[in-house]
């Protein structure tokens, strides 16, 4: 049984900043990612990000991974096994894992789970044929292979992965025929969806997919409007011919870990499905099980890194490493997470993040 | 289909290596999944399903789903869009459920 103080399961932005965060603090740390590569969703996300300098605004998130894995390899207590999957976290902090094929036992005194999220389906006849891919499947595609995934596009989902990912496609040599959203309003931000306007891509809100058609493969759909009541209006409907379509209508946590390890879990539809309760600091109801980044709430890269770099702070302090600054640290955490959560655009997830806390501030000092 | 010119990106291909697909030889670059070599080739149709024997592709390409599953050297149940591409690779489109042990 291989003995660590603080096991980080998934390599992402989040995973990544929690263990940084961690070792600069003390704690030996022990990162598992099922991939080849590390970096979760970064890899693929050719555009610059936003918000401050301090969650690396205007830099492009695949160097973002680069910057993070940089840092890593500056500090000493960071060990990493790719190619390893983890298969469940028992009691007593054990956990089982697949390295490579081989079986391997983990006892962690604490644990980060930072797995992420993965695409939801959309239901609707033919929603099986070859050619009809989750949005984040293209990107995968396209910028981490160089694979083009077909000649015209249906983009279904006008958040912000549909719109950044349709600018990719255009950016691949792809013709993104449209982009279609049963709200009635574009729900990502409207600096993307004016970007791909500007190339001569419509958007169509308040439109759903009727059906799919194609027989080995895809080769066009039918979208309908909606009325106000969602309920599709007969008359409305428009014919694309497309060999791919782009399902891009949410992420929900993996959170299969979590069940299995008994945290307690609520569903909470602004964050995507069932996602653990937790305390301010990261931490679940098990003690000594902590959450970074999507599996805790679907959001964004940035809000993953410092939600990364706060659980990495809480589990040090958890594991018995604290600093003189550390309750600046935390603040600062604390307020950037306000801060990309602010305005109307963050309405979403604060009214999500509101359903989950479930210990406040004093209950949580306890331990100090 | 592959991407040549990228505004942004510069894509390292590994090494060229041949490979087969039900009996017909293709060219992919290791490292690379077999899906997007797969892919690379117009090879969309990945297996069909069990009991209304439908074409089946990929969907989220990065080992969720399972819906790209093909047989991989004579080994089932192969995430296809997850595993890497190695020269000789022995791809075949799986029937039914495929050896289960």
């Amino acid at each position: 049984m291989k003995q660590v103080e603080l096991l980080v399961i998934g390599g992402g932005p989040a995973g990544l900043c929690a263990a940084i965060s961690a070792a600069k603090q003390g704690a030996k740390v022990l990162v598992i990612d099922r991939n080849e590569m590390l970096g979760g969703q970064l890899i693929k996300q050719t555009h610059m990000f936003f918000g401050s300098e301090k969650q690396h605004a205007s830099v492009r998130g695949i160097d973002i991974c680069d910057v993070l894995l940089d840092e890593i390899k500056t500090l000493y207590h960071v060990e990493i096994l790719k190619d390893t999957t983890v298969n469940a976290i028992y009691d007593d902090g054990v956990v089982t894992a697949d390295m490579n094929g081989k079986y391997i036992k983990i006892k962690a005194k604490a644990i980060v789970v930072a797995t992420g999220a993965s695409e939801k389906t959309l239901a609707f006849p033919n929603n099986d044929l070859p050619g009809v891919y989750g949005a984040g499947a293209v990107q995968t595609l396209m910028n981490v292979y160089g694979v083009k995934p077909g000649q015209n596009v249906l983009m279904v989902g006008a958040g912000n992965i549909g719109l950044i990912v349709s600018y990719q496609l255009m950016q691949a040599g792809v013709n993104v025929k449209a982009i279609i959203d049963a709200a009635p309003s574009i729900g990502g931000y409207l600096v993307h969806a004016s970007k791909i306007r500007r190339m001569g891509v419509p958007i169509y809100t308040g439109y759903t997919v009727k059906e799919a058609k194609g027989k080995d493969c895809l080769e066009g759909a039918t979208m309908i409007k909606l009325d106000e009541k969602w309920q599709p209006m007969e008359g409305t409907e428009i014919n694309f011919d497309a060999d791919v379509m782009c399902i891009s209508v949410g992420l929900t946590p993996l959170a299969e870990l979590l069940w299995q390890a008994g945290c307690e879990m609520k569903y909470v539809g602004e964050l995507g499905g069932f996602v653990p309760l937790r305390n301010e600091g990261m931490e679940t109801s098990v003690k000594g099980i902590f959450v970074a980044g999507d599996v805790g709430g679907v959001e964004e890269a940035s809000s993953a890194m410092v939600e990364g770099y706060l659980a990495g702070l809480s589990t040090a302090k958890y594991l018995g490493y604290t600093s003189y600054d550390y309750n600046a640290k935390r603040d600062d955490y604390l307020d950037q997470l306000d801060s990309l959560r602010s305005g109307p655009v963050g309405e979403k997830i604060r009214i999500g993040i509101e359903k989950l806390i479930y210990m406040n501030e004093a209950a949580a000092s306890n331990n100090a | 289909m592959r991407i040549n010119d990228h505004p942004v990106l510069e894509f390292k291909r590994g090494t060229k290596v041949t490979f087969t697909f039900n009996g017909q030889t293709l060219e992919g670059y290791e490292g690379e999944t077999i899906a997007a070599a797969l892919h690379a080739a117009g090879v969309k149709v990945l297996s069909h399903s069990i009991e209304h024997h439908r074409p089946r592709g990929f969907y989220c390409a990065i080992g969720n789903c399972s819906s790209c599953a093909m047989e991989v050297n004579g080994e089932s149940n192969v995430r296809t869009c997850v595993e890497p591409l190695k020269e000789g690779m022995v791809i075949k489109t799986q029937e039914g459920k495929g050896d289960l042990l």
